[in-house]
């Protein structure tokens, strides 16, 4: 069972050197091994023996064991630089993104910028298409990793960082932020949806529209309490007046499968608890706890549930 | 060359206890072999928190979602185990083992300067203390033992932990640099007659080489903490990105420092296997010039390969590329050694000591940690691993199967020395059985977890298939190592009192601290043994074939 599982033409690069390395140095512990068993077995001393013969080194030998490894990584290190331009071309310096990735503590945020949508944590990819992408961070440093797509980049504040992304194989996969940026660093997580290009254009289409804000019930009253509280300070919902920006935009929310960037499902209950909590779900978020009654917090689930 | 000094010249101060006794006795003292062993005792202390810690990290991680800790307590635990085991554990025991034995093997009566040796070690006391401090003191650091910039500056780290970090490092830093001083110049000036460098105990050699790498290597670190010091109590902004600073600043001090270091953890630890190999196998190293002279490559190089930990930055590949290369160089002299140490066994006598038996697993174990960082080098390669559990195996691989193994090895050899007494070979041999399997159990497993996606420094993770059964057998493992260490202890303890008595030369071995009684005399050397090639104990017993017949000696 070979690692990573690539479904891009980069993965599958990276998956080609692992191995040939691999290999090579399965046969160079193999070697080692087998000298250091047969010699701890073979040269074993018996009761009273007299000293052995003494032997302080054979230039030739030596010669031979130094330069032959010498040889060898040579020969990798080609391969490698290789595969580098392979895995990672250069980009032209003019190319505008696709895609912006942008870190976060502990979310992900990732903007279309030119199809107009925003979205957080879960990362729609149409199959087969290349996207130039930027990461950065908007606070401390953060890297993104999805095995199967290839390469993982840092997220530095103040120095954006540039890779191409392409998926060549419909499905989910996931990821996560590997490079530790405090507290809650392990529920950083990542979820990679790599559709058909009709159905990713299906998806844009929805996610650029502005969505139908509820008036009326349940989802109406937290509608009107979402942009009251202080939700909004910090969040963004398409056709409301909510346009904070420091967490995620929520605007079609419920189109998401997980909530807390991967750390509980997408439910009413689970929005109820984070809404109600989020430390609960997730230990150390910024999100504050505002102590809602239970009618306000099943009135903000039912309308954050509506926006799909 | 210096002058011998004889037994009637030991009545200086410098080397006896002095006028106090008890504790003051040994607090007061400049005696190498009294500060050397106050090095063991502290790291062993130190090694007990440290392992402690990575018991609990193991417990919490033993299954997904666990709430055994909170994230907080794990992100403390793990920075400063991290912390603890380099700067507290691996260094200082390097250190004090080059502190006790330098002197005694190249036949000197102790350091070129025993205040400043003493300072060194008090500072590594203070720092370390200091360090500790902080859970006393609104928390401790939980920014890792890298301490990345900005999550280590005053807007993401409020608490003062990473304060006591910089400056309880800082003075472990001084501490380690002055040691440095110490051991090249005792090396270059106070040698005994004949023994001229290429002569030295290959201890002493990386020892002696080891120093050069502390001295350029934490001049880096020690500015970048202050720089760090200065962002936090006095609004710098060195590295922080929101006002004008560089984050990757930080980065390119801190690995300036942090691969040398690398280096720094196993030099001497290479040291003690090219001593305990050819005693165990009754053999002349094999090459000495090529282990030697492979070693001063390795720390030219160590400089020179340090952003293979930012391959993943995106720094371009031009960048990326020469760091490679200078990390595919370095591979080569490092494995140089392994093959001249297996040529040392061949056609040996081998006694299988348990000192022998951590000395061959280690060349295996290493052998591994070697080749997981060849796959570092390879660029896309890391890309993929870097920062992943993979990692984690790695350098376990390369500080504990290799590090520890060697000092495991070092310890077992040297202790009769140290103490008089013989470890005992049944708890040795269980202790290391233990430790080996204990060992692999949790290490080797996370290699595939890296593999598998999962990533550094998490303090929990989903359920993913295959990751709750693998994290398991390796808390598993953790506990059964932590077993074996507990038979150390237990073997230490007991062999104090009951071990059998060492008398001066148990293993029959060739350099000079052999040539003095067990434990030697505050000064040493009552006669030193004339010393004409690399072995002078075997020149004294095989008259009929010394070394320095032999072309080269």
């Amino acid at each position: 069972m070979l690692p990573f599982q690539p479904i891009s033409g980069a993965a599958s690069d990276i998956r080609s050197l692992f191995t040939v390395v691999l290999i090579i140095g399965a046969i160079i512990l193999l070697l080692v091994t087998v000298l250091v068993v047969y010699s701890s077995i073979r040269f074993r001393a018996r009761k009273d023996e007299p000293e052995p013969r003494q032997i302080f080194g054979v230039r030739r030998l030596e010669l031979f064991w130094t330069v032959s490894p010498a040889v060898l990584l040579g020969g990798i290190l080609i391969y490698t630089i290789f595969t580098m331009y392979r895995v990672a071309p250069n980009i032209p310096v003019n190319e505008a993104p696709d895609l912006m990735i942008v870190g976060h503590q502990w979310w992900w945020e990732f903007r279309y910028p030119k199809l107009g949508v925003v979205t957080a944590n879960e990362l729609h990819l149409p199959k087969g298409q290349k996207f130039v992408t930027e990461v950065t961070s908007a606070d401390v440093i953060h890297s993104f990793w999805v095995p199967q797509l290839g390469q993982k980049l840092d997220a530095t504040p103040g120095r954006p960082a540039y890779m191409y992304i392409q998926a060549d194989q419909v499905g989910t996969y996931l990821g996560s932020c590997v490079e530790y940026c405090g507290t809650a660093h392990a529920w950083m997580r990542i979820r990679v949806i790599v559709e058909e290009p009709q159905n990713f254009d299906a998806w844009v289409k929805q996610q650029a529209a502005i969505p139908t804000i509820p008036t009326t019930g349940a989802a109406g009253a937290g509608a009107k309490l979402f942009t009251e509280l202080t939700c909004a300070q910090c969040h963004t919902i398409a056709g409301t007046t909510a346009k904070g920006t420091v967490g995620p935009n929520l605007t079609y929310v419920s189109t998401r499968e997980t909530i807390a960037a991967g750390a509980a499902e997408n439910t009413q209950a689970n929005l109820e608890i984070w809404i109600d909590n989020p430390q609960v779900i997730k230990p150390g978020v910024h999100m504050p706890s505002l102590g809602l009654s239970a009618n306000q917090i099943s009135d903000l689930a039912a309308f954050l549930e509506a926006l799909k | 060359m210096t002058e011998i000094p004889t037994a009637a010249e030991s009545a200086h101060p410098a080397s006896e206890a002095g006028e106090y006794t008890g504790l003051l006795g040994w607090v007061s003292s400049v005696d190498h072999k009294v500060i050397g062993i106050m090095y063991f005792i502290l790291v062993l202390f130190f090694f007990l928190i440290g392992g402690i810690e990575a018991l609990l990290i193991r417990i919490q991680l033993a299954q997904p979602r666990n709430t055994f800790l909170s994230p907080t307590a794990y992100n403390q635990i793990f920075t400063m185990h991290g912390t603890t085991m380099i700067f507290l554990v691996v260094v200082p025991t390097l250190i004090g083992f080059a502190v006790y034995f330098v002197p005694l093997m190249i036949g000197a009566r102790d350091v070129a300067f025993p205040r400043l040796n003493a300072l060194s070690f008090w500072m590594v006391v203070f720092g370390g203390l200091f360090l500790y401090f902080s859970f006393f003191a609104g928390g401790a650091p939980d920014v890792g033992w890298f301490s990345y910039a900005p999550l280590s500056e005053l807007p993401y780290s409020t608490t003062p932990g990473v304060n006591y970090w910089a400056l309880g490092l800082l003075a472990i830093g001084i501490g380690t640099v002055t040691g440095g001083i110490n051991l090249i110049v005792t090396i270059l000036t106070l040698r005994a007659p004949g023994m001229k460098l290429r002569r030295v105990p290959l201890f002493v050699w990386m020892v002696f080489v080891n120093s050069f790498i502390i001295l350029f290597a934490l001049p880096p670190l020690n500015a970048s903490l202050v720089m760090l010091i200065i962002d936090r109590l006095l609004n710098g902004n060195f590295f922080t990105p929101a006002t004008g600073g560089s984050a990757i600043l930080w980065e390119q001090y801190f690995w300036a420092f942090g691969h040398p270091e690398v280096y720094i953890m196993i030099l001497p630890a290479w040291g003690m296997i090219s001593e305990v190999i050819p005693v165990f196998s009754r053999k002349h190293i094999f090459g000495y010039g090529i282990v030697a002279g492979s070693s001063v490559a390795i720390a030219v190089l160590s400089f020179l390969v340090y952003a293979h930990h930012m391959f993943a930055v995106g720094l371009g590949n031009p960048f990326d590329i020469a760091f490679a290369t200078a990390s595919f160089m370095i591979a080569v002299p490092t494995g140089i050694k392994i093959f001249n140490w297996i040529a040392t066994m061949w056609g040996g006598k081998i006694r299988f000591t348990t000192s022998m038996a951590y000395a061959v697993s280690f060349l295996v174990l290493f052998t591994i940690g070697g080749i997981t960082g060849v796959s570092f080098a390879a660029v896309p390669i890391d890309w993929q691993v870097e920062d992943t559990y993979y990692v984690v195996a790695h350098f376990h691989y390369v500080l504990f199967g290799g590090t520890v193994f060697a000092l495991m090895a070092g310890l077992y050899y040297w202790f009769p020395k140290i103490s008089g007494r013989m470890l005992s070979e049944r708890l040795g041999m269980l202790n290391f059985w233990l430790t080996f399997i204990g060992f692999n159990m949790t290490f080797f497993v996370q290699h595939i977890l890296g593999l598998m996606g999962m990533s550094r420094r998490i303090y929990t993770y989903p359920n993913l298939p295959g990751w709750a059964s693998l994290n398991l057998v390796s808390t598993i493992g953790a506990f059964v190592l932590g077993l074996g260490i507990l038979v150390l202890l237990v073997n230490m303890a007991y062999s104090l009192r009951r071990g059998k008595v060492a008398g001066d030369n148990p293993w029959k071995a060739w350099t000079l601290e052999w040539a003095t009684t067990s434990p030697p005399p505050p000064h040493n050397f009552d006669e030193i043994p004339p010393v004409r090639s690399q072995r002078p104990l075997w020149d004294l017993v095989h008259p009929e074939n010394p070394d320095w017949k032999h072309a080269g000696d």
